[in-house]
C-alpha cells in the first residue's frame, strides 16, 4: 500500500480508521470530507460506467455496434417523420442539424433517463457497501458521455458529407458538450433523489423526455418557432444549448453571448442545486430502498 | 458522521451507545406518487415504523470476535450495517475504529451481466481502494474462491454455492481490520464449508475484531469468545458464547441436534 493511499486513508470518512455514525435530520453531512471520499473513488466511478456499458450489449450478435446503431437510426427515423410531415425534404444541411441536435438531446434525456434508476437499481451496491451515493447518478451522466462518443464520429461523417465548412467556430462544440453533460449530471441527480420517495417518476419520464425533444428545436429550426410560442422555448435549458451548438457546428459562427451565459447558468445552477439536494437526501436512501 | 481524533486510550475497537434504527416505511410497500397525492388530498401521513434496533449498548474490545444470535428479523443484519455505515442510527451513536470489511447477506455480487473478475475489481474500489490495491489482493480471492475459468463468465452462472464463494473470497481477502459478517459461512459445498471456517480460525487468531452473524451456533460456540443474543431489536441476553448459545438454544426449546450444528 502506498504511503499517499496510507494517509489519505485517515482523512476519508467511509474508509478511514475513525468513524462515527450519529442520527441526522435531513441536511447536509460535512462537506469536505464527502468531496474528498468521493475523489478517492473516482476509479471506482470510472470502472462502473465502463463495465455496465460493456455489459448492456453482451447477449446482442452486433455487441458494441448498437452504441453507433443506435442513433443512427433514430436519426433515419425523425428525418423520415421530417420530410412525411413536410411532405418534401428540407435539405442536407437539416439533416446534419437533426443528427447534431438529437445526438446532444440525447447526452442529456440518457443521463436523466438512467440517473433516475441509479439509486433505486442500485440496491446491493447501496445495501451492502458505504460509498458517497453521488457516484450513481454521476455514473449515469458519465455512461451518456461516453454513449454519446461514438455519435461524433457519425456526426463528422454527416457534416464532411454534406459539405458543411470546417473552421475553428467548430471548437465552440467542446465547452458546450461539456456544458451539456454537466447539466445532463446535476438533472440526473434530481431524478435519482425522486425516484427515491415517488416510484412512479420512471413511468412518467419517457413522455416527458419526448415533450421535451419535441419542443426543443431538433426537428426544426428555432427560428421556425412562431411569435407566441417562444416564451416556452426560451423557458427550456436545451434552447441555449442546441442553439449555440447549432451556431457554431451548422452555421460556422461564435455562438450569440447570450445564449452562450444562459447555457454557463442552466448548467452551473442544475449540478449544484442537484448536489446539494442529493447529498442532503442520500443518507436516507438505505433506509428506503 | 464527523471527522474526529481517535481516542487512543480507549480498549474497544467498535462502540455501540443506546443505538436504535428505525425504518420508516408509507403502508404501501412502494410510495407511489399517486397514492402521495390522494393521501395529500386528504391529509393523512402514513408512517408505519419498524423498529428494527432499540436501544442497543455494547463494546467490542479489539481483537475479540463477537458473536450475535437471534431469530430472524431480530435485528441482527440491521445492526450489522450500522455498524458499517450503511444504516444512520436513528438514536443513539456508532464508532468503529479501523478498516472495516464487509460480508452482508446479500454477497459480492452487484451487477449480475459483469464477470466475477469486474464484480470483485468494481467492489475493491467502492470500498475506496485503489485499483493496484485490488489488483495486489486479486490472486489471493481467486486462489481462496477456486472458481477457475468462472472468474471470467458473468456472474447470472454462477451457482449460488460459487456466489457465496467469491463473496467469502472477497470479505476475507480485503485485509480489514475489523471483519463483518453476516451468514457467509454456510454457502459452498462441504469441503469449502470447512476451509473457510478454518480461515475463519485463522483470522480470528491474528488478533483481529470479527462480529459474526450466524445461525451456524457451532462456528459461534467454537469461533467466538463473546455472543450478543438479539430478540426483537434488544439484547436479550450477552455473555460467553457457550452460555449464550445454550439459552438460545432452551429458548427455541432445540436440542444439540444436527439442524444446528451442520449450518457452519
Amino acid at each position: 500500500m502506498s504511503a499517499v493511499a496510507e494517509a489519505s486513508r485517515g482523512r476519508d470518512d467511509f474508509s478511514g480508521e475513525y468513524h462515527v455514525y450519529e442520527p441526522h435530520r435531513v441536511g447536509l453531512p460535512p462537506l469536505r470530507p464527502y468531496f474528498r471520499a468521493l475523489w478517492a473513488r473516482r476509479q471506482f466511478l470510472f470502472e462502473l460506467s465502463r463495465t455496465n456499458l460493456r455489459a448492456q450489449h453482451f447477449n446482442t450478435t452486433l455487441g458494441q455496434l448498437w452504441l453507433i446503431l443506435n442513433p443512427v437510426m433514430l436519426g433515419v427515423v425523425y428525418f423520415t417523420l421530417v420530410y412525411i410531415i413536410r411532405s418534401g425534404g428540407r435539405g442536407s444541411i437539416f439533416l446534419a442539424h437533426l443528427m447534431l441536435s438529437l445526438f446532444a438531446f440525447r447526452l442529456v434525456s440518457t443521463a436523466v433517463g438512467s440517473g433516475a434508476r441509479s439509486v433505486v437499481g442500485g440496491g446491493r451496491l447501496i445495501l451492502n457497501t458505504a460509498f458517497p451515493r453521488l457516484i450513481l447518478p454521476l455514473d449515469s451522466a458519465l455512461e451518456s458521455f461516453m454513449r454519446f462518443l461514438p455519435t461524433v464520429g457519425v456526426y463528422a461523417i454527416v457534416h464532411v458529407v454534406v459539405g458543411l465548412p470546417i473552421g475553428p467556430s467548430l471548437l465552440w462544440a467542446v465547452p458546450i458538450i461539456a456544458l451539456m453533460t454537466i447539466f445532463g449530471a446535476g438533472a440526473a441527480m434530481f431524478t435519482a433523489t425522486a425516484q427515491v420517495y415517488f416510484r412512479d417518476l420512471a413511468n412518467f419520464l419517457p413522455y416527458f423526455t419526448r415533450i421535451w425533444l419535441y419542443t426543443s428545436p431538433i426537428l426544426y429550426y428555432a427560428e421556425d418557432v412562431p411569435q407566441k410560442l417562444r416564451p416556452i422555448l426560451y423557458c427550456n435549458p436545451m434552447y441555449p444549448m442546441l442553439g449555440s451548438l447549432n451556431d457554431a457546428v451548422i452555421e460556422g459562427r461564435t455562438p450569440p453571448a447570450g445564449l452562450l451565459a444562459a447555457s454557463f447558468a442552466w448548467a452551473v445552477a442544475t449540478i449544484v442545486a442537484g448536489t446539494l439536494f442529493f447529498i442532503s437526501r442520500e443518507r436516507e436512501f438505505a433506509i428506503r430502498i | 458522521m464527523l471527522e474526529r481524533q481517535a481516542p487512543e486510550t480507549e480498549p474497544w475497537t467498535i462502540r455501540v451507545q443506546d443505538l436504535s434504527i428505525t425504518y420508516r416505511t408509507a403502508i404501501e410497500k412502494k410510495p407511489t406518487l399517486k397514492k402521495t397525492l390522494v393521501r395529500l388530498g386528504r391529509r393523512q401521513r402514513i408512517i408505519r415504523e419498524i423498529q428494527a434496533v432499540r436501544d442497543v449498548s455494547f463494546e467490542v474490545p479489539h481483537g475479540h470476535v463477537l458473536g450475535v444470535v437471534g431469530v430472524n428479523g431480530a435485528g441482527k443484519s440491521t445492526l450489522l450495517r450500522a455498524m458499517a455505515g450503511i444504516l444512520p442510527p436513528t438514536e443513539g451513536k456508532v464508532e468503529v475504529r479501523g478498516r472495516v470489511s464487509t460480508l452482508l447477506a446479500l454477497g459480492v455480487g452487484f451487477k449480475n451481466d459483469l464477470t466475477g473478475r469486474e464484480n470483485v475489481v468494481l467492489g475493491g474500489l467502492a470500498t475506496g481502494l485503489t485499483r493496484d490495491e485490488v489488483m495486489a489482493k486479486y490472486e489471493e480471492i481467486t486462489e481462496f474462491a477456486e472458481l477457475g475459468d468462472f472468474m471470467d463468465m458473468p456472474m447470472r452462472t454462477y451457482s449460488s454455492g460459487m456466489y457465496g464463494r467469491l463473496a467469502f473470497s472477497v470479505a476475507i481477502s480485503m485485509d480489514p481490520d475489523i471483519l463483518l459478517i453476516d451468514e457467509a459461512l454456510s454457502t459452498g459445498d462441504a469441503r469449502f464449508k470447512e476451509k473457510s471456517f478454518e480461515k475463519m480460525r485463522e483470522l480470528c487468531a491474528e488478533a483481529r475484531t470479527i462480529v459474526l452473524v450466524s445461525h451456524g451456533l457451532r462456528s459461534i460456540r467454537e469461533l467466538c469468545d463473546e455472543a450478543i443474543w438479539m430478540h426483537e431489536g434488544r439484547i436479550a441476553m450477552r455473555d460467553r458464547s457457550g452460555a449464550v448459545i445454550d439459552a438460545y438454544r432452551e429458548f427455541l426449546h432445540l436440542s444439540e441436534s444436527e439442524a444446528t450444528n451442520e449450518d457452519v
